[in-house]
């Protein structure tokens, strides 16, 4: 089963992380990868820039609407994502669980809903 | 299939053997159909249809050698036959073809056997993903409630006084989302068993609570829920055998359970503990509960359910009030207070150091717990302040601090117990009073030297 993992945290607590922890949780992340790459449960998946630098489209009456920022305001900001295919919710809970952001953020996880 | 017994039974005897079938096989025919075909619906309305073709025959026929047997084989029975007409699965129906098999061959109270074997009891399979904690807790106990111990929608809303529509939704959701976010039917793996056990006690505990503070005698369902709570957790013990932690629970359920018939009075007001006629204690649940303990306390891993079972052992153990061992209670307290700490624990701590120690030390306890204001709303707090200053003889203190419980506390019989006490220490007040101005007219006038 597909599953999205979903990496929420505060982006300005995260900027504000001194040079060596961002070096280091950025280590962990390569670190991570690599291991759900070799155990073949990843799909894919990115970091996102701050959500300063989001935009949001929506049209309306055929028109379209643009807009400044992220499509809600919240405490903790989407910052990045993974794609796993693994066997059930058991195994994508325990590699959410391993992504250096749960040490952080929060990680939702959410099943592919397959068309 | 097994064959019918004696035909002509009394038709009261048939009912009884329908309810006895009823609460002994339901968890274990749903589960099994959960497990062949995934579709917990399907194997919740086949079950139903099995009991529902048992009331109509067995009066008829009379009540088969091996009721779970007749009545797996049933249920197998309707789900091939829908899922034939749902043109299916062919390897769920080679599955489902197997189980008659098994269900005429395999001793059905074996489970120990079962579990040593290896072979899984579908019903751990049912119990952990009814308990998984990807679902919130409310759908946790509903689903364990309809699923694995067979109320109906109905009966669940009513233990829980929610509307029935509302349970069921609660129930339509969590299957849902069992089935759409891939949360697996199996017991769970060695590296995260200890926290989903725990997972499946809290529910069990969360049942027998339920019953248990259903003092007010009028609701039976509610009060029910402490018999299920137990039988559940019997099932489970059986299943797993070497969890410490579920023959605490257990033993815990027991021995509280035990005082059930001795803890309220005609009126439904709470006789407390050093109050009650502990002969009107359930010796035998008493003994199921130590024997219980010990067993558990024989595996050498010692939690938090098992610390509490200690604890509500020594009270079983003392035929007197006076014969409690409150050293070895405030110990206890101390080894709970460690493994999970809460400012509850610190304060039944402090009450048992005051049985062990006098009040005074028990009060010494409860003053920083005070003034942390961690409990603050919290009745039982003020109430044990005045209990201990009660005894300490503070009379006069202990009325104030009655008044602070009696702001806080919700329930009628807790709150008529409160108002007795109050009552008490006014008098011992006035007393005092009266003592200390001899020959003054009672009630006394404006004297402000004295």
């Amino acid at each position: 089963m597909q599953y999205l993992l979903l990496i929420a945290m505060d982006e300005q607590a995260y900027a504000a992380l001194p040079d060596d922890v961002a070096a280091e949780n950025m280590a962990a992340y390569g670190k991570f990868w690599a291991e759900m790459d070799e155990r073949g449960v990843m799909r894919g998946g990115e970091r996102l820039r701050p959500t300063t630098d989001a935009t949001c489209v929506q049209v309306r009456d055929g028109k379209v609407i643009t807009a400044d920022g992220p499509f809600a305001e919240t405490k903790e900001q989407l910052g990045g994502y993974y794609l796993v295919d693994v066997a059930d919710l058991d195994e994508a809970l325990e590699v959410a669980a391993k992504i250096p952001g749960a040490q952080l953020g929060t990680i939702e996880v959410r099943p592919i809903w397959s068309m | 299939m097994s064959g019918p017994g004696p035909g002509g039974v009394p038709g009261g005897r048939v009912d009884e053997a329908v309810a006895v079938a009823y609460r002994e096989e339901w968890g274990r025919i749903v589960a099994t159909l959960i497990r062949v075909t995934g579709d917990w619906d399907l194997a919740e309305e086949c079950a139903q249809d099995a009991f529902a073709r048992a009331v109509e025959r067995w009066p008829r026929d009379g009540v088969p050698r091996n009721p779970g047997a007749w009545l797996t084989t049933t249920a197998r029975n309707v789900a091939i036959d829908r899922l034939r007409r749902a043109q299916s699965g062919r390897r769920k129906l080679e599955e489902l073809a197997g189980i008659e098999e098994r269900a005429m061959f395999a001793a059905p109270d074996d489970h120990r056997a079962e579990h040593e074997s290896g072979i899984v009891d579908d019903r751990l399979r049912l119990v952990f993903t009814c308990c998984h904690p990807a679902l919130a807790l409310d759908a946790q106990v509903a689903l364990t409630l309809r699923e694995m111990v067979g109320l109906t929608t109905a009966e669940v809303a009513r233990a829980f006084l929610v509307a029935e529509p509302t349970i069921a939704q609660r129930l339509v959701r969590a299957k849902r989302k069992i089935r759409n976010a891939g949360i697996p039917y199996r017991v769970p793996p060695r590296a995260v068993l200890p926290e989903r056990v725990a997972a499946v006690l809290a529910v069990v505990y969360l049942l027998f609570n339920e019953g248990y503070s259903a003092s007010d005698g009028d609701d039976l369902v509610r009060g029910a829920l402490c018999d299920e709570a137990i039988r559940l957790c019997r099932t489970i013990a059986e299943l797993m055998p070497d969890e410490p932690e579920v023959l605490g629970l257990l033993a815990l359920m027991l021995l509280h359970d035990s005082r059930r018939a001795a803890r309220v009075d005609a009126h439904g007001d709470i006789v407390l503990l050093e109050d009650q006629d502990r002969t009107q204690w359930d010796h035998d649940a008493i003994d199921a509960g130590l024997a219980a303990l010990d067993r558990a306390l024989a595996l050498r891993d010692p939690g938090p359910y098992q610390v509490q079972a200690a604890i509500v052992a020594c009270h079983a153990r003392a035929p007197v009030p006076e014969a409690t061992d409150w050293p070895q209670i405030a110990g206890l307290y101390g080894e709970l207070a460690r493994m999970t700490p809460s400012p509850v624990v610190e304060l039944n701590r402090a009450v048992a150091i005051a049985m062990a120690d006098g009040p005074g030390a028990g009060l010494a306890r409860l003053e920083p717990l005070a003034a942390s204001g961690v409990l603050t709303g919290y009745y039982l707090l003020p109430a044990a302040r005045a209990d201990l200053l009660r005894r300490a003889g503070r009379f006069g203190d202990a009325a104030v601090a009655y008044d602070e419980a009696l702001g806080l506390v919700r329930t009628a019989p807790e709150r008529r117990f409160l108002e007795r006490r109050q009552a008490e220490v006014r008098a011992e007040v006035r007393a005092e009073d009266e003592e200390r101005r001899p020959g003054r007219p009672r009630g006394g006038v404006d004297d402000p030297a004295a």
